[in-house]
């Protein structure tokens, strides 16, 4: 647990402490996701707009869905095959409420009436799977989460009036507002880092405050839970709740980046790369999600040329994939925020006596 | 609105426990057959009985970690038979289990603030609490009840046996109990923290009563008024620790073998 904040209460207790002291300690604490804060900010500095937006930009939105699938699997133990799908909710009725090429269906309202019209819809929907699914425990909440997915990939890919079918919507722009066109590459690249990070952060923090602690309790256990005074069914909703918002921002930033939606971007198969993505990261932090989606977002736009420039069939990439996600899964079953506390606990240890 | 007036009117002016016509059966099987039961308000109580008599099941009853196949539990008055058990623990009832149930992979100052959380306000909030909050305060103080202050900051799920038991009654204390059940609480103990265990027992404010299941005698007829003697799902015998001792019924079913 080295990378998770501890309560720490006594150190902000000691009165003569100075400011400086706790500060350095802070940042010692969090170097490393402090670097990588920095490194991600300049990036647009020394990147092309394909590095921005199609790896890094994709792999931050893909992190941020992943991450609602972290917090209830990993604070929660409720392991979620709908985030997806709720991404995929907030997407669509963004490109119905709003704004796409299809005049005969969308409603061409403003983004600031049809995004947090397009957000609640796909938390009520998030809200409805976890009320379905909180009293099941294991293998059953999969089950009634990946029908919820199937249903909803059916129900896009055979109505018409609403969901267009297979073609889905296209031309599903960001807006324009501060002056700011966010469809610019760069913008575009900031605001998805902003919603990356500020998702992060929350769910850092709430991972310390009661409803995370809390969440933490039922899932060690339920029953004492119960037992102490809370109600375990509607902890687990509210939890449905919060996750389903994240996932809802990352599907909105995700039409705005791809530019279109369709069945095919809430399939069956791009549900189970959300759990890969999730499991290969490590879901006992929040920052799990993210590494995997850039392993992942790397190994999907890669794979297929480094296949065929050592002459292989490009067409096989999917078994690149998929023995990439294995080694690290073999090798780590925690992922590889596993590899990475294995890693700083033996540095720890080499460092000799003079570290904590 | 009158229901909640009715229930404010009754509560404190009956029994802190009273069971009518309980019974539990898991199928075929009756755990626990018509069972009535009072207990005062502050009274001490032990219920005890050979393995598979139903004393677990009987706590269980009253929590509502099951509900009784059929009869009455009344909490303080108030009729809780058909309340969820985080609902009756929120009106002052608590319990520690016979094999630990706790939290393993959060620390021992997690558990305990989780119990001292789940029986007050804000338990959804999204603010993390600060170390200058009262509840810190009695966290730590119930930390230090059970002497487990120099493990504050370990995972429960590496800590020793003993230490865990502590810590279940640890979580029991949290908030304002009105009533505990302790379910086997020296099950495990060494003597020394069996010690600690009868001196917390006995140190208790004198308006908080428990019931206490215990196969060691020494620690359970030192620390109650009354002893509940169970067999067979049903109770047989209710009397002082002295009169049960002195039984020669009771003396034939845990001493002489033979059951009925």
């Amino acid at each position: 647990m080295a990378l998770v904040q501890t309560t720490g209460p006594a150190p902000l207790a000691i009165p003569g402490e100075e400011r400086g002291g706790l500060l350095s300690r802070w940042v010692s604490r969090h170097s490393p996701i402090l670097i990588l804060g920095v490194l991600l900010i300049i990036l647009p500095a020394v990147a092309n707009s394909f590095i921005l937006d199609q790896i890094v930009g994709w792999a931050l939105i893909l992190g941020m869905i992943a991450l609602s699938l972290m917090f209830l699997a990993g604070y929660g133990g409720m392991v979620s095959l709908a985030q997806m799908t709720v991404a995929g909710v907030a997407g669509y009725m963004m490109a119905v409420l709003g704004t796409s090429s299809l005049p005969a269906i969308s409603l061409f309202w403003p983004w600031w009436v049809a995004a947090p019209l397009a957000i609640a819809i796909a938390v009520a929907f998030g809200t409805f799977a976890g009320a379905l699914s909180a009293r099941t425990e294991g293998i059953y909440t999969i089950m009634i989460t990946l029908a919820l997915a199937a249903a909803f990939f059916y129900l896009t890919l055979q109505n018409w009036p609403i969901f267009n079918g297979f073609n889905g919507f296209t031309t599903i722009p960001p807006p324009k507002f501060f002056g700011i066109n966010w469809k610019d590459p760069i913008p575009l690249y900031y605001m998805i880092l902003f919603f990356a990070a500020l998702s992060y952060v929350a769910v850092l923090y709430v991972s310390r405050a009661p409803f995370g602690l809390a969440l933490q309790g039922v899932r060690d256990n339920p029953r004492r839970m119960e037992a102490i005074g809370y109600n375990v069914t509607a902890h687990r909703i509210a939890a449905y709740a919060f996750a389903a918002l994240i996932a809802a921002v990352g599907g909105i930033l995700l039409v705005w980046q791809n530019n279109q939606i369709s069945p095919f971007s809430v399939g069956i198969d791009v549900v189970i790369n959300l759990l890969v993505i999730a499991i290969v990261g490590g879901i006992s932090h929040p920052i799990g999600p993210f590494i995997g989606a850039i392993i992942y977002v790397i190994l999907r736009t890669f794979a297929l040329d480094a296949l065929v420039a050592v002459g292989l069939d490009g067409r096989r990439f999917q078994t690149l994939i998929g023995l990439g996600f294995l080694i690290i899964v073999l090798f780590s079953p925690d992922g590889v925020i596993g590899l990475w506390r294995r890693f700083t606990a033996r540095m720890r240890a080499a460092g000799g006596s003079n570290g904590r | 609105m009158s229901t909640i007036a009715e229930r404010i009117a009754a509560a404190g002016t009956g029994n802190a426990i009273e069971l009518r016509g309980v019974s539990r059966y898991f199928g075929a099987l009756a755990a626990l057959t018509d069972i009535t039961l009072s207990v005062r308000p502050g009274e001490r109580r032990a219920v005890l009985g050979s393995n598979g008599a139903g004393k677990t099941t009987l706590l269980n009853c009253v929590t509502g970690d099951f509900p009784p196949t059929s009869g009455t539990v009344r909490f303080f008055g108030e009729d809780v038979t058909t309340l969820p058990p985080h609902e009756r623990i929120r009106r002052g009832l608590r319990r520690t289990y016979q094999i630990s149930l706790l939290f393993q992979r959060l620390s021992v100052r997690d558990n305990v603030y989780l119990a001292c959380r789940g029986v007050s306000r804000g338990r959804f909030s999204f603010i993390r609490t600060r170390a200058s909050d009262a509840i810190m305060q009695s966290v730590h103080d119930l930390i230090a009840l059970v002497h487990l202050e120099r493990v504050t900051d370990r995972l429960v799920g590496e800590l020793a046996h003993g230490q865990q038991r502590q810590l279940e009654i640890a979580l029991a204390l949290a908030g304002a109990p009105r009533f505990i059940l302790f379910d086997e609480p020296a099950a495990g103990l060494s003597p020394n923290e069996r010690g600690d265990l009868v001196a917390i027992l006995t140190a208790l404010p004198a308006h908080i009563g428990y019931i206490i299941i215990e196969h060691d005698m020494d620690v359970a007829l030192r620390v109650v008024e009354n002893v509940t003697m169970m067999h067979n799902g049903r109770i047989f015998k209710e009397g002082a620790p002295h009169e049960i001792e002195a039984d020669p019924e009771v003396q034939q079913l845990y001493l002489g073998g033979g059951h009925a």
